[in-house]
């Protein structure tokens, strides 16, 4: 059963440069439990994703034009602001990118841990400090009973990313949304915050929406991929298939730009180009441009994610036409 | 003879307190006694944690910064004992790409005039000149020379990392030191720049320091990898060699760390798990600065700091106990 379903979610910020489609009619779903990765390039629209699911786009500039995002039986895009701040926080948390900045530097830890208890839950301050002081114990961080009286600054960023998980997970929501959650951080302490939200995920079957540009740590995090580029799904896969059997030229390419697979003095293979501007209406699929496989009929038909095989859709129209297979886009492990 | 020498080099910087009755409570060692020879030609590879010091070493070799300690040679000539005013024409021999191509470049500069301006440094020329040197430059970086009237808001994040390592080039530069040149961009953008400087070194002869703290990344455009932690370098080998043979345990558990981007050799392969953060330069560790994160620290590790010594033909490592882990 899906937790969380979204459909052909469009949002759209209305600019002087003109109208940005940063998401441009998205559907998935997210299962209970299940950890899910986002992958795209800056600009794919997968934070947008994010926070219009949680209501936080600025309006205007950005508007919601079209779409449904079924949660517990309600849609949150219709939902009033009141009925989404009883889900955010609660029932659906978020970690962003750099805790330094996600975190009030005015207040200690321990009243910012409190505060989404004291919110959604009825529990008197010293019920809700004790709680939290358990919180950051099991996100491993020694001595937290004494810590959680400190400022944010006095945490280095492996240590706030530790407390910014313990908040978002204090209330133990059924979805976590993380985005970009280790990309400030230094790849040793990179590995122990994925161990840690791995490992949390376990203990309370919180469902994860994982926002990475990082393809390499999709491999072990998480067990469903969808790529995006260009506010679109181009492919939707388990994540072995995706990395053995893509079936999309971005997500093959990605793959193998990655320079953990080169041989030293081989030229890296690159992507020709840059990612399209997104205020131009795009006719076919937005990736024709750079593609090394586009044809004719790519530039002209409009792109439709596709399930091709269980579980696995691509957005390729040659790939849904047979005229492409998984092996001649060239897959990692056929390089190595 | 080599190219660049650093002895001993050191940059602490004093940490005061108190606004009238300024009193020094410390000293960050940011470097702290860093030996390196490069050849012509050779480009090293310096990885390690945000906060080992490897951009304020690049920073002292730039002369940016003062050093405490130690020397720079550059083709035989001491940097470091250089007056100000010398620096800044000696500067022409070793220029610097920076991190982030949005703040690098000035925004009120056409790219015309930030080339420009670089070349003359060597001496000015005639606006027909000035124009042939620019525009070969912007193609030798892959930018189309009619765009050189542009301002810096007009180009993407790779090609700003593409002006401003034409910038670097511009006044034919002995040494370069790249400072995480590709960490701001995105994934395709990245290996555009990287085969560029990759091309680049091979065509020119550029000797080149290569900052990331990304290995992998590292392996792949250098000869020889130093990795640093707070503020020394604990192994230094062949690039090749460090990556896939790692014998300090720190850059072992730096390489591991590095996710594989192939799920089943990814679930099947053996992980070192660092515990904690690294600790601060201020206040290092006695012994070895890696022990109270050493997977294998005995209580030897904590008595003396290990000097970085030749383990193996051309790989040196800072550990007593290489051997036997």
């Amino acid at each position: 059963m899906a937790l969380l379903e979204i459909e052909n979610l469009r949002t759209y910020f209305y600019t002087r440069a003109g109208v940005v489609r940063a998401v441009d009619g998205v559907s998935f779903s997210l299962l209970a439990g299940e950890t899910l990765g986002m992958v795209g390039e800056s600009g794919s629209g997968k934070s947008v994703i994010c926070y219009s699911i949680l209501g936080l786009i600025p309006r205007p500039p950005g508007k919601i034009v079209s779409g449904v995002a079924r949660f517990g039986g309600i849609d949150l895009l219709s939902s009033p602001n009141r009925q989404l701040r009883a889900i955010r926080g609660k029932r659906i948390s978020m970690i962003f990118q750099d805790p330094m900045t996600s975190l009030n530097p005015y207040m200690r830890i321990s009243d910012q841990l409190v505060e989404p208890l004291l919110v959604h839950e009825r529990i008197n301050r010293s019920q809700a400090f004790k709680k939290a002081v358990e919180s950051l114990e099991e996100v491993g961080i020694p001595d937290a009973s004494s810590r959680i009286n400190l400022y944010p600054h006095q945490f280095s960023g492996g240590m706030r990313q530790r407390v910014m998980i313990a908040m978002a997970l204090i209330s133990r929501p059924e979805i976590l949304i993380a985005d970009e959650p280790t990309t400030a951080l230094d790849v040793t302490v990179q590995a122990q915050i994925l161990d840690l939200i791995k490992q949390r995920q376990k203990d309370l079957g919180t469902a994860v929406l994982f926002i990475t540009h990082d393809l390499s740590v999709v491999g072990s995090f998480c067990e469903h991929v969808n790529v995006m580029y260009a506010g679109r799904l181009v492919e939707s896969a388990p994540t072995a298939e995706l990395f053995y059997h893509p079936m999309h030229p971005y997500s093959a390419s990605l793959q193998q730009s990655i320079p953990a697979l080169h041989q030293k003095g081989q030229p890296l293979y690159t992507i020709p180009g840059v990612p399209p501007d997104l205020t131009l209406e795009v006719q076919g699929c937005p990736f024709a441009p750079r593609c090394g496989h586009a044809a004719d009929i790519c530039r002209e038909q409009k792109i439709v994610l596709r399930d091709m095989t269980f579980n696995h859709g691509t957005a390729c129209v040659r790939f849904q036409r047979g005229e492409l297979a998984s092996s001649r886009l060239a897959s990692a492990a056929t390089v190595l | 003879m080599s190219f660049l020498v650093l002895n001993n080099l050191k940059t602490h910087f004093r940490v005061y307190r108190g606004a009238i009755f300024r009193k020094e409570i410390g000293r960050v060692k940011a470097v702290d006694g860093i030996d390196l020879q490069l050849r012509k030609g050779e480009v090293l590879g310096l990885v390690g944690e945000s906060g080992c010091g490897k951009s304020t070493l690049a920073r002292t070799i730039m002369q940016l910064v003062p050093s405490t300690e130690g020397t720079v040679f550059l083709e035989g000539r001491d940097l470091s004992r250089l007056p100000r005013k010398r620096v800044r024409a000696e500067r022409v021999n070793f220029q610097m790409i920076f991190q982030d191509p949005y703040a690098s470049l000035n925004p009120r500069m056409t790219v015309f005039d930030t080339l420009g301006e670089a070349i003359q440094t060597r001496g000015k020329l005639s606006k027909k000149a000035l124009l042939g040197k620019v525009a070969r430059l912007m193609d030798t970086v892959g930018l189309p020379a009619n765009q050189m009237r542009r301002y810096p808001h007009e180009f993407s994040g790779g090609q700003r990392q593409r002006i401003a390592i034409a910038r670097a080039l511009a006044p034919e530069p002995k040494l370069v030191i790249a400072d995480e040149p590709v960490s701001a961009l995105d994934v395709s953008i990245q290996s555009q720049i990287l085969n560029l400087i990759a091309n680049l070194c091979r065509r020119m002869e550029l000797t080149m320091i290569f900052i990331s703290h990304d290995i992998s990344v590292v392996k792949y455009i250098s000869d020889r990898i130093a990795v640093m932690y707070l503020g020394r370098v604990v192994e230094l080998g062949s690039a090749v060699e460090v990556v896939e043979n790692p014998l300090h345990p720190y850059t072992k558990a730096l390489v591991s760390a590095v996710p594989v981007p192939d799920p089943e050799r990814e679930s099947k392969r053996k992980r070192i798990l660092l515990q904690g953060d690294p600790p601060s330069p201020m206040n290092p560790p006695v012994g070895c600065s890696f022990h109270p994160r050493c997977p294998f620290a005995i209580d030897l590790c904590k008595a003396a700091r290990p000097e970085l010594e030749e383990k193996q033909p051309g790989r040196f490592a800072a550990c007593i106990r290489v051997g036997e882990i």
